[in-house]
């Protein structure tokens, strides 16, 4: 059923949409802003200033922003899928020609009221597209080869760019978005198994590439790499992040050293806690049970994005819907791995929970969409 | 775009089939997390804990304050005064060279104490905090605290510094401290933490070097919190240290600024006992120095001024300088002969100006002779042939022997450094240290404090007060430690014939109030007080043939270093013996001119307890020594009016 189908009927129009609203999924987006916002206090030594305030106010725009997204109607956005797509891969090109060096690496356009990561926004208009052109492709033709390789170009040209700045969490977070989105809109397996399969060669050829000329990865990624797998070796060096963290969050015990006394984050032993490792900061002060009740909010809110997902018969709907979920979910999984010393340190937020801006607005943006799916469902 | 319904349901159960799997991945990641968590936060968490407080806590010392001394009457010789010093400590401040730059701009930095705190900050480790400028003042300080934000790393410190307000007059006796060396870490096993701290500051001679241990107290400790720079952020808890003992010496400050005084530029040592206890009253060396130049590190060329000056201030010539007693040995030599039944106090021997021992002539110092002398005028006139001969008769083992009794030849047992044991010779050590034989010459020497024996000033004292009380009276420097009295000096009872003792000390008292005594000219008239002494001039050379042809015996006309030493012993009041008193001036020329007025100046201050009366005097040094009491008092600081100084 495609949305030239749907009865205007039973389709709620102006004002009422909001009562259509998917509720609990906004609420629960609310919660998890305000465990950000308590963190921001906490690592600011008490203090609104600096970071939890502009953070509120980034919430509340980005609030309005989706329920804007949310009462323009689906169809719309599908339209806009293509267009978005290419104003995002326009905007990653620039990047790599005029964009602000920062961190090492290459990330931003300043705008001048915001810096603009293209990035992050093609982490949504990736799934847009995806889920458009599977939207638009008989179901016959999924896994043939040929209609298998486009979406494959579509996900692989944002995530050379991005690959480019470099910034390798937000290309594996791309790579796993657009593959997970391919499964789900039922390209064949074999596929899945055979990429599996040469990405573990390719992992062999990375490792086996360094130290000669055509080595595939930049030199701090390789020593991320190393210092995830061992980061006892540089303890004061490029493992200090990892050993810290982990310290941190393992002194939080069951119940955390309680609110604001976290002695590693409040003694500087953290780096970024504002940002990357706010987790730590939650963790040590409010414990397994504070760190267990994010897990759950987190959880909480993929469950009410399946479910919409699952109950829309709009196939565009669905597949972005899903798509939003799992690139939600890489989010706080990577950030949380890495954190915990399952993985290396890739430099992916928190969602919703860590400072910044640029990602807090694009989550939004997707919630939006999540939300416009929701109330513009076929009844 | 219609697509077959039959299609549209087939997609739709795919989507639904293939996004539960995600889901189903995504909740088992979920779980894996959790997990993870629960280990990390439940099973790991002690051992997390205790490296988040291992990271943040740092143990660190708190230096003792160091005891403080006083004196007999509570006036205070050392104490720890604040001072004010910068420190800057090399991992913090990054650039040390810019940061010093800066630091100069604000503060004037000592170009010697820079050159040493740069070698600190290069070698030491790189958190230890480096003093980069003391004792400075407070404005520096706060003008570096103002402007802390561009000096990272450089700390404005309040701390405790030794001072010595009495100056020169317990240079010897309490010595200083000083910041630990190298060498004195070597020198002690199992160095305290505390002197790890760099530039901890430690006794370096005297009291405060002997007694140190005492002094320095226990380092307390605190546990601090420190961020990741290394910052201390706040204090967890602390376990108090110890404070150094207060000490209390025996020194009474008002006649040591006295001793010191009436010394004056001479190179000269002067003990005063007490006879009851053994206590020092007095223990003065001079000249001087100011040991407040020490405890900041002393500056090259005032070091070498005070290594250069040939009146030797360093030493403490009154325990470590060693002189032949010359006369004031004769006691000795005739306590022996007594006591060995060789000689009768009334016995007279003939003294015609020399005596021949195994073809050598031994001179009396006066050439034409003494004539006949007892033991009561020999001493008296310090006939020396009457000593020759009883040596003869006593042998060199008995006078040893009676020489220990009395101090001579051991090392008493003071709280100073190079405490001396003098020298009391007998036919062994000669044998074992110059490997020749004991000849009768070595006697004969010997019996007027000549030739081998020597003795310092603090011996010559013990001896003066063991003559006067036939008790083994011992020197005794610290009175009390934190409030707690130390054993006396009263010794036992030496065993002496009273009766034979009796007749020494008459002799003794005709030295100084006999019209013939060779002190007669430094009496004291006032009956209560009046002394018994023995005065003692030795040789520093040989005279040779030469010099004697040509008749230049006068000391006066020979340079400085080979004039003889000027020394005199003795205790007073008389009848009742309470203090004994030893002067040695160096190369002054004859112990009655020279030693004798100043032991008498020391002896009369120590027993009024303040300028004695003129009337103490003979009639016709009064007017003189109105002049030299009136500019003593100009020259010595007025402590007594001076409440504050006291404890």
């Amino acid at each position: 059923m495609s949305y030239l189908e749907y009865t205007v009927k039973t389709t709620p129009t102006g004002l009422r949409k909001i009562l259509y609203l998917n509720w609990p999924l906004a609420i629960l987006l609310t919660a998890v802003a305000g465990v950000g916002f308590l963190m921001l206090y906490s690592v600011a030594g008490g203090s609104f200033t600096p970071w939890a305030e502009p953070q509120m106010k980034r919430y509340a725009l980005g609030f309005a922003v989706m329920l804007i997204v949310a009462m323009v109607p689906i169809w719309f956005w599908r339209n806009m899928a293509v267009l978005a797509y290419a104003v995002s891969l326009v905007l990653l090109v620039l990047v790599e020609l005029f964009g602000t060096v920062g961190m090492g690496a290459q990330r931003w356009i300043d705008l001048g009221f915001m810096r603009l990561q293209p990035s992050e926004l093609m982490k949504i208009t990736l799934v847009m597209i995806l889920a458009a052109y599977y939207d638009w492709l008989p179901m016959s033709r999924v896994s043939r080869p040929l209609w298998v390789l486009a979406p494959v170009g579509l996900i692989l040209v944002p995530v050379a760019l991005v690959l480019r700045q470099p910034d390798l969490g937000t290309s594996i977070l791309l790579l796993a978005a657009g593959g997970a989105l391919m499964f789900m809109a039922g390209v064949h397996w074999a596929y899945f198994a055979a990429v599996i399969a040469i990405g573990i060669s390719l992992i062999t050829a990375a490792f086996q590439s360094r130290g000669t000329d055509w080595q595939l990865l930049a030199d701090y990624q390789y020593r991320r790499i190393d210092t995830f797998l061992d980061p006892s070796s540089d303890p004061l060096g490029a493992g200090y992040h990892i050993t810290q963290s982990k310290i941190a969050l393992g002194s939080g015990g069951w119940t955390g050293r309680g609110f604001m006394q976290g002695t590693q984050s409040r003694l500087n032993f953290l780096p970024e806690k504002h940002t990357d490792f706010i987790f730590t900061t939650l963790a040590e002060e409010l414990g397994f049970v504070g760190g267990m009740s994010l897990l759950g909010l987190y959880t909480l809110i993929l469950v009410f994005c399946i479910a919409t997902a699952l109950n829309n018969r709009d196939r565009f709907s669905s597949l972005l819907t899903l798509g939003i979920a799992v690139t939600f979910f890489l989010f706080f999984a990577v950030n949380m791995s890495m954190v915990m010393g399952l993985a290396p340190v890739v430099g992916v937020p928190l969602p919703l929970v860590s400072y910044g801006g640029s990602a807090m607005l694009v989550l939004m943006i997707a919630f939006g969409l999540v939300q416009s799916a929701h109330i513009h469902k076929p009844r | 775009m219609r697509r077959p319904g039959r299609d549209n349901a087939e997609s739709q159960r795919r989507i639904t089939r293939r996004g539960l799997i995600v889901a189903g991945a995504q909740a088992g990641f979920v779980g894996l997390l959790a997990l993870r968590m629960r280990f990390m936060q439940v099973e790991q968490a002690d051992q997390f804990r205790l490296l988040a407080d291992e990271n943040r806590i740092n143990i660190r010392l708190i230096p003792p304050t160091r005891g403080r001394i006083f004196d007999r009457d509570g006036a205070v010789v050392a104490e720890n005064v604040p001072s004010y010093r910068i420190t800057m400590v090399r991992e913090e401040a990054g650039d040390v060279d810019k940061v010093i730059a800066r630091l100069a701009k604000l503060v004037e930095l000592d170009p010697d104490e820079l050159e040493r705190a740069r070698r600190d900050l290069r070698d030491l480790r790189g958190d230890t905090p480096v003093t980069v400028a003391d004792r400075v003042t407070w404005n520096d300080i706060s003008r570096v605290a103002v402007n802390t934000p561009a000096l990272p790393g450089v700390t404005p410190e309040v701390g405790l510094s030794r001072r010595y307000p009495l100056g020169p007059d317990y240079a010897h006796v309490v010595g200083y401290v000083g910041p630990v060396s190298e060498r004195d870490l070597e020198r002690i096993d199992a160095p305290d933490q505390l002197l790890l701290i760099p530039r901890f500051q430690i006794g370096k001679i005297g009291l405060e070097a002997k007694l140190e241990e005492l002094l320095r107290g226990k380092a307390g400790t605190k546990r601090v919190e420190v961020n990741a720079s290394g910052r201390v952020m706040r204090e967890l808890d602390r376990v108090e240290g110890e404070a150094g003992a207060d000490i209390q010496i025996t020194i009474d400050n008002d006649l040591q600024s006295y001793v010191h005084a009436r010394l004056a530029e001479e190179s000269a040592a002067a003990v005063v006992m007490d006879c009851e206890t053994g206590d020092l009253l007095a223990c003065a060396s001079a000249p001087s120095f100011d040991p407040n130049l020490f405890v900041r590190g002393i500056s090259v060329s005032d070091y070498k001024a005070l290594l250069e000056n040939k009146y030797r201030p360093l030493p403490n010539k009154a325990v470590q300088g060693i002189y032949p007693p010359g006369s004031t040995f004769k006691m000795v030599t005739a306590l022996a002969a007594l006591e060995a039944g060789q000689v009768d106090p009334a016995e007279t021997v003939y003294c015609p100006g020399h005596m021949e021992v195994s073809g050598r002539r031994f001179h009396c110092w006066k050439r034409v002779g003494h004539g006949n002398v007892n033991l009561h005028t020999s001493l008296r006139d310090s006939c020396d042939v009457y000593y020759y001969d009883m040596a003869l008769r006593t042998g060199i083992e008995n006078i040893s022997a009676m020489a220990r009794r009395l101090g001579l030849g051991v090392q008493h047992d003071l709280p100073l450094t190079s405490v001396a044991a003098g020298l009391m010779p007998t036919k062994d050590w000669k044998l074992v240290n110059k490997g020749e034989d004991w000849v009768i010459g070595d006697s004969v020497n010997a019996a007027i404090g000549q030739g081998f024996v020597l003795a310092s000033p603090l011996q010559l004292a013990v001896m003066t007060a063991r003559l006067a009380t036939n008790r083994s009276v011992s020197p005794r420097l610290v009175k009390s430690v934190d409030g707690v009295e130390q054993p006396t000096g009263h010794g036992e009872d030496l065993g002496l014939n009273e009766n034979m003792l009796r007749e020494v000390r008459k002799a003794m008292f005709a030295v100084s109030n006999n019209r013939r005594g060779t002190a007669y000219s430094s009496r004291i008239i006032e009956d209560a007080f009046r002394m018994a002494g023995k005065t003692g001039t030795s040789q520093v050379r040989n005279i040779t043939a030469a010099e004697r042809a040509r008749g230049v015996t006068r000391n006066a006309d020979l340079p400085w270093e080979r004039r003889d030493h000027a020394l005199f012993v003795n205790f007073a009041p008389f009848d009742n013996p309470k203090i004994a008193v030893a002067v040695v001036v160096e190369h002054g020329g004859g112990g009655s001119t020279a030693a004798a007025p100043i032991a008498r100046d020391i002896t009369l201050q120590a027993l009024y307890g303040e300028d004695p009366p003129l009337a103490a005097y003979p009639a016709k040094d009064r007017g003189r020594i109105e002049t030299q009491q009136e500019k003593l008092r100009r020259a010595r600081p007025q402590h007594d009016s001076d409440e504050s100084d006291r404890a």
